[in-house]
């Protein structure tokens, strides 16, 4: 009872104030004894953990690191919530906006709210964000984007970098020089490797042109 | 008689090579086999000792020796244990080398504490860097996680857990706490079933060394010298790669510490699924919802989930190695601060009982010399 409402005061806590990206989330001092295990099979696991190991703490899971999402909701939301992390920056951090175009593998895939809930591979292509009139443009390598059933459209890339900051003279020597590469490579790795860049390179003067 | 002049000569002549000591540190004035004995205490060069005695100790040297025999073997073995000690149970003569003890132990822990105080700079300047990286990346593995869940107590027949610690020592308690939760995870997955086996796969030398000594034969794969460039995606990639196509496993179990705060650091397990084990689902939880999710991008879902399942590798693997960095770096400054204060508490101390010691040694000698001429007076 006590600590049904503590749960509340937690969740609670977590919707008011959303800490800015990348920002150390805190916890009371009484929540620091107990990790927050959401599903069965995490209180399971507890449970075998204390009978094997008595005298140890009990573990921590990642899933109590991150933010609570919001359930999905009854009617279709106005907008979509996009998170785009890079290994060395969270990009795009809860943003709330119109519409997104990714690059999947099979082509321009665009997402708008309620979307269907959907597992993306993307290849290096060009990301556009659209809130209102406000068009971003981005060119990602490659990855995975998570439509997920409440609006949230996780995009996880290597890399991404804003489309101003390529130079159009580097993308022309680089496409030049990788298909040279592709015909003179001679070994498997070499050859995936020429084609690579070549991909990546066509794609990014693609993206310059569009 | 004899031996009480000796013993006045060994008192002033002690005096002067004490008087000379602070000067310059050329004569400790004590026995070979006494210095052999300080050597072990006062982490010296054992060559330093016997060398002095050799140039000018020899004929206190053996005085001392005399003086060491006669006594009872408790007394001695107990000095030789404690420089302090010695003032209270030693012979006469031996108080002046109980002197050269403090001083030799002052030197040494003097030299800790400035050891220890540079480790604790260099650590702190060294978190500082990684502790930026680490909070940029833990965007990451927070999209997987809120796609797959969290699923620890999966049902796998192969597990591999994955121990993260780190290559450098002296740093707190972190590598013991992720050892035994890796043992821990063990014991759970052996009492689980008979068909479950769990093996290792170690990053750090420490972790390897620690779990050599009774599980040898579970170690699967060993991975050194993380640290030795900075840590990045490329890295983790790597290990993933070796992971992936050396081991075959239904499920990982990734052990390492969590960054918190400089002072707090929590052991966590993250779970990643193989894709099979994905394929397969299960009722319940985030992964049964994987089922009403369209896969779009290579031609079947297997494939899909083949890359979902090495890119969550990598992603959580990166994350997880930045993690442990940031909680060696805190808790090596933590232990290193420890250190220092305690060495400058036992400097105090010796200090005290040092200048203690020599103030009573002064006294005596004065009060000899005043005995000594005002016998003569009387005599006269």
């Amino acid at each position: 009872m006590l600590s049904g409402s503590r749960q509340a005061l937690r969740v609670g806590l977590r919707a008011w104030g959303r800490p800015t990206a990348g920002a150390i989330q805190r916890s009371f001092a009484s929540e620091a004894t107990a990790p927050a295990a959401e599903d069965e099979q995490s209180n399971e696991f507890l449970k075998q953990w204390a009978s094997v190991a008595p005298n140890l703490d009990k573990p921590r899971l990642p899933s109590s690191y991150m933010k609570a999402r919001p359930p999905a909701p009854a009617t279709i939301p106005s907008k979509l919530t996009v998170n785009l992390a890079l290994p060395h920056r969270f990009e795009v951090a809860d943003k709330e906006v119109d519409m997104i175009i990714i690059p999947a593998t099979s082509g321009q895939m665009g997402v708008l709210p309620g979307h269907v809930p959907t597992v993306v591979e993307l290849k290096p292509g060009l990301l556009s964000i659209h809130e209102g009139d406000d068009v971003q443009k981005m060119f990602v390598s490659g990855g995975f984007a998570f439509i997920q059933k409440n609006s949230f459209a996780d995009l996880v890339v290597v890399e991404a970098v804003p489309l101003e900051q390529i130079d159009a003279e580097e993308v022309k020597k680089g496409l030049a020089h990788y298909s040279q590469l592709v015909n003179t490579a001679s070994s498997d790795l070499e050859k995936a490797q020429a084609q690579i860049g070549l991909e990546v390179h066509s794609a990014m003067s693609v993206a310059l042109g569009a | 008689m004899s031996s009480r002049r000796s013993a006045h000569a060994l008192s002033s002549g002690a005096q002067v090579a004490t008087e000379e000591n602070r000067r310059s540190d050329q004569r400790l004035g004590v026995g070979p086999e006494v210095a052999g004995h300080l050597c072990e205490n006062c982490i010296l060069p054992s060559g330093m000792a016997s060398g002095s005695a050799r140039r000018g100790g020899a004929r206190l040297a053996n005085l001392l020796h005399g003086y060491l025999n006669s006594s009872s073997t408790a007394t001695s073995a107990s000095w030789s244990q404690t420089g302090i000690a010695a003032r209270e149970i030693a012979p006469f003569g031996a108080r002046m080398a109980s002197n050269q003890i403090v001083r030799n132990r002052m030197k040494s822990v003097r030299s800790i504490q400035k050891i220890t105080k540079a480790m604790k700079m260099v650590a702190a300047s060294k978190l500082r860097g990684v502790q930026s990286k680490t909070e940029d990346s833990r965007g990451l593995w927070q999209p997987f996680t809120a796609l797959l869940g969290d699923s620890p107590g999966v049902d796998a027949k192969k597990k591999i857990i994955v121990t993260i610690s780190s290559d450098k020592g002296l740093c707190g308690g972190i590598n013991s706490t992720s050892v035994k939760f890796s043992k821990a995870l063990m014991r759970l997955t052996a009492a689980s079933g008979p068909d479950k086996q769990a093996s290792y796969v170690v990053i750090g030398e420490k972790g390897k060394a620690q779990l050599q000594r009774d599980s040898k034969k579970n170690i699967r794969m060993f991975v050194t010298e993380t640290q030795k460039l900075p840590i990045n995606f490329s890295l983790a990639c790597a290990l993933a790669d070796e992971i992936m196509q050396k081991v075959e496993f239904d499920a990982i179990h990734l052990v390492y510490n969590k960054f918190q705060s400089v002072v707090s650091f929590l052991p966590t397990v993250a779970t990643i699924l193989s894709p099979e084990t994905l394929a397969a689902g299960s009722e319940e939880g985030k992964l049964g919802e994987l089922d009403s999710y369209e896969f779009e991008g290579s031609e079947t879902r297997a494939a899909v989930l083949q890359n979902l399942s090495e890119f969550q590798l990598a992603s959580v693997l990166y994350n997880a190695l930045l993690e442990n960095s940031c909680s060696e770096m805190g808790a090596r400054m933590s232990a290193m601060d420890n250190s220092a204060k305690n060495a400058s508490d036992m400097l105090e101390k010796l200090t005290l009982s040092y200048n203690r010691s020599r103030q009573a040694q002064i006294t005596t000698e004065l009060i000899e010399i005043i005995s000594g001429a005002a016998a003569l007076e009387a005599s006269s």
